[in-house]
């Protein structure tokens, strides 16, 4: 049986009050939260970790094809899906492409990866612009949603199979961006409602026919749109029971543009129950609807963090911290240097340290040698390594500072020297923290981040961030376990 | 690490030092020309008596075409070496040796530094091609991180801590206020250098070196061939250097409370010295306070203070001008100022005044009168974990 096996979504930590906005904008904001990406974030950070999160419980093998959808590519002419792929540290053989470009794209590739060919990973990430004081503005999220699609196995079954599919094409003007623009235009709403709401109800009429299922059958509704409007008109006009329509969490993520339907999806099928009946439905230059039944194998799916859980996590970040991360209020950088760019064939070498994070292991000693290592530090052993992976290690600080003048697209830098469980330390930037937060003893799990641009180059690479209990606070080791 | 040494078969028999300072209306030309002019006729020699020349400069020139253009030196040898903070002493060292194995008779060690052109505060390092991993710290964060360690290490309150690593600092202020050649005469309190703004974990903008252009020469010859040329050279005992392999990164084992390539340094140049106490066999100290915490471990590290009662020791007044040991009393590079590849020569010039009975009287120590004869110089390049460091050690005496 084909269908989906794996699932997960990324939130970032920080989450931008609306009613903050409307103070320095004149204008603008609204009630609730949105997500919002660090400044070290970009939506190839947030797809790494969101597949991360997928595919950590996934017992099968790993995908063929990597797509990734997003509205926001931090490259051009250069694929992002590639940084992905090594970041998850996948064979050369696994195709990486990218679904870019409008929000329809994801839900286009979860389609065409539900259609057929080998296992296939289907990653949206957005960072979701506005200029200050803009509808976007307050109604974008910053998010990222993996899926893997694929024949289920033994050891990893099919939590849900795709029983309909509908869609509509149709060219009219709702939303529209010229690349590199913070800005999105929009033409009035009404008529973006009136053309959306008929598309979707024939797009779902379709995919419900198709499955010999009737409307009323349907136990979730997912709606995705960019036109909030004709998503909330069509909740109520498509036909299914009003209590069916699941929350779009518009009031504490925002809209994630491609992201959305990817999102909706994971947070449906984490709460799912075996036999549900689950109609994704996104309204975006057209209309497509991709209905599911969540199989036995359902219940036994233990998420590694689940949406619910993320949306009830976070720190608040306060309005001009988002603009200044977002390039939107420049202020004084640090009279430091720029830093260079990174060299392309220095990255290419070390790709699997820079984004995979893979130590080397020292044969004879054990000592591990971050970053890899060719002669052992201890012994002198010369090419007597293994590779020993280390993203998913978890560590604990064994001593700390925050720099002050150091170049930091956020200063200041906090910064840590990391003990990893299991053997192995490396100096690290933190993330994802306050100042006050870290000090010795402090637990951290590793993220896939942006240190910086230069030459319109990214600087992917690791950093650590605190782990967290479930109120938000930060885990200390005993101090007899610190040392 | 094994190590022979030179004890005595080299001598220092002319020093030349610049000012230390924001030099914006002097290019290394002019400093390189000062301190060497300087140097050369305190050994009452002319630049072609020289042999051969070494210049130390961690960033402001390629190769040694740049003393040589300077200097106008016609088909002389000059060599350019760096080694990060220890360049000047790199210099030294190799000057020494070409003159210890016999291939010149005088050479001349030269460093310089111009820092204040990049309009930038700060050192700042050449940006060498990388896949961007690296960290991208300052060294004043890197040695932040001493502190924290070295109190919950020692039982330390970390309070206390900070006021005695900011006591360094004002000692070293007040003996730069005697220094005229200093770039910070002004004696600063404790308090003052607590209050001063922050830059990196517990350490204030006056934590850090001063920083500054500047440039040191010093002439070299057979030993027994000194006093042709001064009646009072100093005497190379010791000259020692160890680059570390930077395991102290990456190394769960290391505690950031101690720096081994500095012990290793200090431990091979006692052996070519025959010093068994250094704390009571030493005139003075010259001592690489890059940050606060530095000078703190590197008393530990050199065998002047036990392991964990360095920060007693200071609170004692133990290093002070006119206590037991002097350390820095030239004001180290806290207040002198830090051309980085004229700092290792610089401390030999303070050394070869305050053993010659030249240091002005305000700040002569009185351990040469009591008739101790030696003086230890001593640098770090780089962090805590990975770094170069040396160690020489000058006397007025030839051993029996």
């Amino acid at each position: 049986m084909r269908g989906i096996l794996a699932l997960g979504a990324h939130l970032p930590h920080r989450r931008l009050d609306r009613g903050s906005i409307a103070a320095v904008a004149g204008g603008g904001g609204g009630k609730g939260t949105r997500t919002v990406a660090s400044y070290d974030e970009d939506a190839t950070t947030l797809a790494v970790e969101a597949t991360r999160t997928a595919l950590r419980p996934h017992g099968g093998t790993g995908p063929d094809i990597l797509w990734f959808s997003t509205t926001t590519p931090t490259y051009a002419d250069k694929t992002n899906a590639t940084a992905i792929h090594a970041a998850l540290r996948l064979p050369a053989e696994v195709v990486a492409a990218d679904f870019a470009g409008a929000a329809r794209s994801s839900v286009s590739a979860l389609r065409a990866a539900l259609g057929g060919g080998g296992s296939t990973l289907v990653v949206a990430a957005d960072v979701r612009p506005g200029l200050p004081g803009s509808p976007d503005e307050a109604a974008g999220g910053d998010a990222g949603a993996a899926v893997l699609v694929g024949e289920g196995t033994e050891a990893a079954p099919v939590l849900a199979e795709l029983i309909g599919a509908g869609a509509r094409t149709e060219e009219f003007l709702d939303r529209w961006r010229t690349p590199g623009d913070v800005r999105t235009r929009q033409w009035e709403d009404r008529f973006g409602e009136q053309r959306y709401v008929p598309l979707g109800q024939a797009a779902l009429g379709d995919a419900i026919s198709a499955a010999g299922w009737e409307l009323g059958d349907v136990d979730r509704l997912l709606i995705a749109s960019p036109h909030a409007r004709a998503a909330k008109v069509a909740g109520r006009k498509l036909g299914v029971a009003p209590d069916a329509v699941a929350d779009d969490l518009g009031a504490t993520v925002g809209n994630p543009g491609a992201t959305q339907p990817l999102l909706l999806l994971t947070s449906a099928l984490e709460a799912a129950t075996p036999g549900q009946v689950i109609a994704l439905v996104s309204l975006a230059d057209g209309a497509d609807a991709l209905v599911f039944r969540a199989t036995e194998a359902v219940a036994d799916l233990t998420p590694a963090r689940p949406v619910a859980a993320q949306v009830a996590a976070g720190a608040p970040v306060d309005y001009p911290t988002y603009l200044r991360w977002r390039g939107l209020l420049a202020t004084e950088p640090p009279r430091r240097p720029e830093p260079a760019r990174p060299s392309a064939s220095a990255a290419a070498r070390g790709a699997d340290w820079k984004f995979g994070f893979v130590a080397s292991e020292d044969r004879t000693s054990g000592a591990v040698h971050m970053p890899p290592s060719r002669v052992a530090m201890h012994g002198g052993a010369i090419d007597d390594m293994e590779p020993r992976p280390m993203a998913d290690a978890t560590g604990t600080v064994v001593t700390s500072t925050i720099d002050r003048l150091a170049y930091s697209p956020s200063p200041p830098i906090v910064f840590a020297i990391v003990d990893f469980d299991g053997g192995g330390r490396v100096p690290l930037e933190l993330t994802d923290c306050d100042a006050a937060e870290v000090g010795i003893g402090v637990r951290v799990e590793m993220t896939f981040r942006c240190l910086f641009t230069a030459d319109g180059i990214a600087n992917y690479f690791w950093k650590a961030r605190p782990l967290r209990t479930t109120d938000g606070t930060v885990v200390r080791a005993d101090v007899a376990d610190a040392g | 690490m094994g190590s022979h040494g030179i004890r005595d078969r080299v001598a220092v028999v002319g020093m030349g030092c610049t000012p230390f300072a924001e030099h914006f209306d002097r290019g290394v030309d002019d400093m390189l020309v000062e301190a060497t002019t300087e140097a050369l006729d305190g050994a009452g020699i002319t630049r072609a008596d020289a042999d051969a020349w070494w210049l130390g400069t961690a960033q402001s020139g390629m190769s040694g075409i740049v003393l040589a253009k300077a200097l106008q030196l016609e088909g002389a040898p000059v060599t350019r070496v760096e080694n990060m903070c220890a360049t000047g002493s790199e210099a030294l060292r190799a000057a020494s040796y070409a003159v210890a194995s016999g291939a010149y008779d005088l050479a001349v060690a030269v460093g310089v530094e111009k820092v204040k052109d990049s309009g930038y505060q700060g050192l700042n390092a050449f940006p060498i091609p990388t896949d961007g991993t690296n960290r991208t710290l300052t060294a004043a964060a890197m040695f932040s991180m001493v502190l924290p360690a070295y109190a919950a290490r020692y039982g330390v309150d970390p309070d206390q801590l900070r006021r005695v690593v900011a006591r360094i600092a004002s000692k070293n202020h007040a003996n730069g206020a005697k220094n005229p050649k200093a770039q910070f005469r002004k004696e600063m309190s404790v308090d003052a250098i607590c209050n001063m703004p922050a830059v990196a974990g517990q350490l204030g903008v006056f934590d850090c070196a001063g920083v500054a252009d500047g440039a040191a020469a010093a002439v070299v010859c057979r030993a027994e061939d000194a006093h042709r040329y001064t009646d009072t050279p100093l005497y190379v005992k010791a000259l020692s250097l160890v680059a570390g392999n930077g395991s102290g990164l990456i190394d769960p084992d290391y505690d950031y409370t101690t720096f081994p390539e500095i012990t290793a340094a200090g431990v091979d140049a006692y052996a070519q010295a025959g010093i068994t106490d250094p704390r009571r066999e030493l005139a003075l100290a010259e001592v690489h306070d890059c940050f606060t915490p530095t000078e703190l471990v590197v008393m530990e590290d050199l065998g002047f203070s036990a392991r964990g009662e360095a920060w007693a020791d200071c609170e004692k007044a133990t290093f002070d001008l006119d206590g037991e040991l002097p350390v820095n009393p030239d004001g180290g590079l806290k207040s002198f100022g830090h051309p980085v590849g004229a700092s290792g020569l610089r401390m030999m010039y303070e050394a070869w005044l305050q053993l010659r009975k030249e240091a002005p009287p305000e700040r002569q120590v009185a351990t040469v009168d009591e008739g101790r004869t030696l003086a230890l110089t001593h640098n770090l390049g780089g962090y805590p974990g990975e770094m170069v460091s040396f160690v020489g050690i000058v006397g007025t005496d030839l051993s029996d």
